[in-house]
C-alpha cells in the first residue's frame, strides 16, 4: 500500500502552500525510503535519544553511588543499592503493601467496570442514553487528578462527609489511611479500566449476545462462559494501568494516606530529601521490571492492540 | 433485546451505583468552594463567594495557571507533530522495527510515570546540567511531549487505518499533486482525530505533577503543583478548594468539545 507513495505526514500538519514546498513534497513522493526517513527523523530523535537514553542513564546511575563524604555522585559500579532494597525489610514490606494495594484496587476496578460495560455497550436502546452514560462515567477522567484527590481528602477527614454520613447510622470514618489510599486510587484508575473493557463489548456482534443469553440456559453461565473470556483482552489493557499507575503514584498517598507509604514514595523521598540520586534510580528499576514483565506476559492475549 | 430484563435490572443497579461513587465526590467540591468557614468542617455551615473571587485575584494561582497553559500548549504541539508523523510512519509503511516503534511510543504511559519522571531527572542531571541548562519550564515541555506523543499517535493511527489510502489514490490518479492531495484531502480527513489527540494531550500534561516535580526547577510551579503545595497549609484551605472547583467546572470544556466534534462520544473521548 505504500509503493503508492502518495501521502506524508509531514505535509498533513504543515500550512505553508509555497512553491518550494510544493516541488519538495513531489520530489519526496518519488522516493518512499526518503520519505519514510523524514517521517522517522524527529519521533525517533525523540523516543530514542530522549526517553530510552533516559530510561539507560537511570539504569547506569542505578548502580552508581554518593559519596558519604563530599555527597556528589560516585561514577563507579557498585550492587550496594539493590542489595539496600532487597534486604531491608521496610523496603520489602513497602513493595509488599503496594503490589497489594495494585491488586486491590486493578480487581475491584475490573467487577466494577465489567457490568457497567456491558449495560454501556449492549443494555441500552436509544443512543441518546448511550452517550449520556458514556460522558457520565468518563467525566472523572477529564477532572483534575489533585481535585479527586482533594475531593477524597474532605470525604475521608474526621470531620469530613463520610463520618457526617455515617453517624446516624453510628458508623465512623476510616480516617485517612491506607483505607482512603486504596478507594482514592480505585477512584482515580476506574475510567482507565472501563473504557477498554467498554471497547471489548462494542466490538462484540449483538447476535453473540443475544445467542448467549438465549441458549445458555442461566444468564451467570452464559455470562462467565461466553461473554468474559471474550472480553478479557480488554480487562487485561485496564489492569495495566491500573497496576502500573498504583506503582507509580506517590502523591495521593500523600494527600490521603496520612503517613502510610507506597513503593514510589521511596523513589520520591530518595530524589528530593535525600538527594541520593543513585538508589532513587535503583528504587525505581522495581515498578520498571513489574510492569515489563506484565506486558510481556500479556502480549499474547492481544490486549495491547486493545490499549 | 439483547440481555434478559432481570440480568438488566442488576446492570442498571450497579452502574446507578458506580454513578454516586464517581459523582458524589466532585459535588462535594463544589458545594464546599462556597462554605463560609475557614476550618473544613461537613456540611457547611453558610454560603459565600468570597474564596471564589480570592482564588481569582491569587497572585501564586495566576502564574500557576499561566505556567500550566504555557507547558501544556507546547507539549500539545510537539506531540501533535511528532505523534502524527510516528503514526503516519507505522500505518503507511513496513519496515524494520516497525513493530518495536509502536512498543515504544506506548512505553512512557505504560511505565508509572515516578520511571519516566525518574529516567528524565537522571538524564537531565547528568547531561543537561553539566551543558549549563538547568531544571525549568524547558525541561517541564520536554518530558509532558514524552507522555502527549501517545495520545495523538493513538488516534492518527486508528483514523489512518480506518480511512484507508483510496482517497488519496483518487485524488492522485486525477491529477493533484502530493501537496493538494495532502491539504484538500489527507488533513480533512484527520483533523477530528488531530482535535481529538490534541485535546487530549492538552488535558493530560494540564493534570500532571508526577513527571513535571521530577523535571521542575525552583520558582517554578504549574497550577496542579500550587494545589499540592498549598494543600496542607491551614488558612489556605479554602482558596485551595475554589481552585479545585474552577477546575472542575473547567474540565467540562473538553468533554463538550468532544460530544460536538464526534457522533459517536465513545470514540471522541479519545483512545487512551
Amino acid at each position: 500500500m505504500s509503493s503508492q507513495g502518495l501521502t506524508s505526514g509531514g505535509r498533513s500538519v504543515t500550512t505553508a502552500p509555497s512553491g518550494v514546498l510544493a516541488r519538495t513534497t513531489t520530489a519526496l513522493s518519488r522516493n518512499p525510503r526518503a520519505r519514510l526517513a523524514l517521517l522517522l527523523s524527529a519521533p525517533m530523535f525523540w523516543l530514542v535519544v530522549l526517553y530510552l537514553g533516559s530510561l539507560a542513564t537511570m539504569f547506569a546511575a542505578s548502580v552508581w553511588q554518593v559519596d558519604s563524604f563530599t555527597g556528589q555522585v560516585q561514577r563507579t559500579f557498585t550492587w550496594d543499592n539493590f542489595h539496600t532494597l532487597l534486604t531491608n525489610s521496610v523496603y520489602r514490606t513497602i513493595a509488599l503493601r503496594t503490589v497489594m494495594v495494585a491488586l486491590i484496587v486493578t480487581v475491584l476496578s475490573a467487577v466494577i467496570a465489567v457490568p457497567v460495560a456491558l449495560l454501556m455497550a449492549k443494555g441500552l436502546r436509544s443512543s441518546r442514553t448511550r452517550a449520556l452514560l458514556v460522558i457520565a462515567i468518563s467525566m472523572p477522567l477529564w477532572a483534575n487528578y489533585l481535585v479527586k484527590g482533594y475531593a477524597w481528602r474532605i470525604m475521608f477527614d474526621e470531620r469530613g462527609v463520610l463520618d457526617w454520613a455515617l453517624h446516624p447510622l453510628g458508623g465512623h470514618t476510616p480516617g485517612l489511611g491506607l483505607t482512603a489510599t486504596t478507594v482514592a486510587l480505585l477512584y482515580l484508575w476506574l475510567p482507565y479500566m472501563i473504557l477498554p473493557v467498554y471497547a471489548a463489548f462494542e466490538r462484540l456482534p449483538n447476535s453473540l449476545i443475544d445467542a448467549a443469553f438465549d441458549l445458555g440456559g442461566r444468564p451467570w453461565f452464559a455470562f462467565r462462559t461466553v461473554i468474559l473470556p471474550l472480553v478479557m483482552p480488554g480487562v487485561i489493557a485496564g489492569s495495566i494501568f491500573t497496576f502500573s499507575l498504583t506503582l507509580g503514584d506517590y502523591i495521593m498517598v500523600k494527600i490521603v494516606g496520612r503517613a502510610t507509604q507506597l513503593y514510589a514514595n521511596v523513589v520520591y523521598d530518595n530524589i528530593g530529601v535525600a538527594g541520593d540520586l543513585p538508589f532513587a534510580a535503583a528504587a525505581a528499576v522495581f515498578p520498571v521490571l513489574v510492569v515489563v514483565g506484565y506486558l510481556v506476559a500479556v502480549r499474547r492475549t492481544g490486549a495491547l492492540e486493545s490499549l | 433485546m439483547l440481555i434478559p430484563r432481570h440480568v438488566r435490572r442488576v446492570l442498571i443497579g450497579v452502574t446507578a451505583v458506580v454513578l454516586l461513587f464517581i459523582h458524589i465526590p466532585l459535588l462535594v467540591v463544589l458545594v464546599n468552594s462556597f462554605n463560609t468557614s475557614r476550618v473544613f468542617g461537613w456540611p457547611p455551615r453558610g454560603l459565600t463567594t468570597q474564596w471564589w473571587s480570592r482564588a481569582v485575584e491569587n497572585e501564586g494561582v495566576r502564574s500557576a495557571l499561566l505556567t500550566s497553559i504555557k507547558a501544556a500548549s507546547a507539549a500539545t504541539v510537539l506531540a501533535l507533530v511528532l505523534g502524527t508523523m510516528t503514526a503516519f510512519a507505522v500505518s503507511r509503511y513496513r519496515f524494520f522495527g516497525r513493530s518495536v516503534i509502536s512498543l515504544v511510543v506506548v512505553l512512557p504511559i505504560a511505565l508509572p510515570g515516578i520511571v519516566t519522571g525518574m529516567a528524565l531527572n537522571a538524564a537531565f542531571t547528568t547531561t543537561l546540567k553539566p551543558l549549563g541548562i538547568g531544571f525549568g519550564l524547558f525541561t517541564v515541555i520536554l518530558g509532558h511531549t514524552t507522555f502527549c506523543v501517545v495520545v495523538v499517535f493513538n488516534n492518527v493511527v486508528a483514523r489512518l487505518q480506518r480511512v484507508g489510502v483510496s482517497l488519496q489514490e483518487a485524488s492522485a490518479d486525477l491529477g493533484a499533486r502530493p501537496w493538494t492531495t495532502a491539504r484538500l484531502v489527507t488533513f480533512p480527513l484527520l483533523r477530528s482525530a488531530l482535535v481529538a489527540g490534541g485535546v487530549l494531550a492538552f488535558g493530560l500534561s494540564f493534570d500532571e505533577i508526577v513527571v513535571t516535580t521530577f523535571t521542575s526547577g525552583p520558582g517554578l510551579q504549574t497550577l496542579p503543583q500550587w494545589i499540592f503545595n498549598n494543600l496542607f497549609r491551614p488558612n489556605q484551605g479554602p482558596i485551595v478548594n475554589a481552585v479545585a472547583a474552577g477546575l472542575l467546572l473547567l474540565s467540562v470544556a473538553p468533554i463538550w468539545a468532544a460530544t460536538k466534534l464526534s457522533a459517536d462520544p465513545a470514540s471522541a473521548s479519545g483512545r487512551l
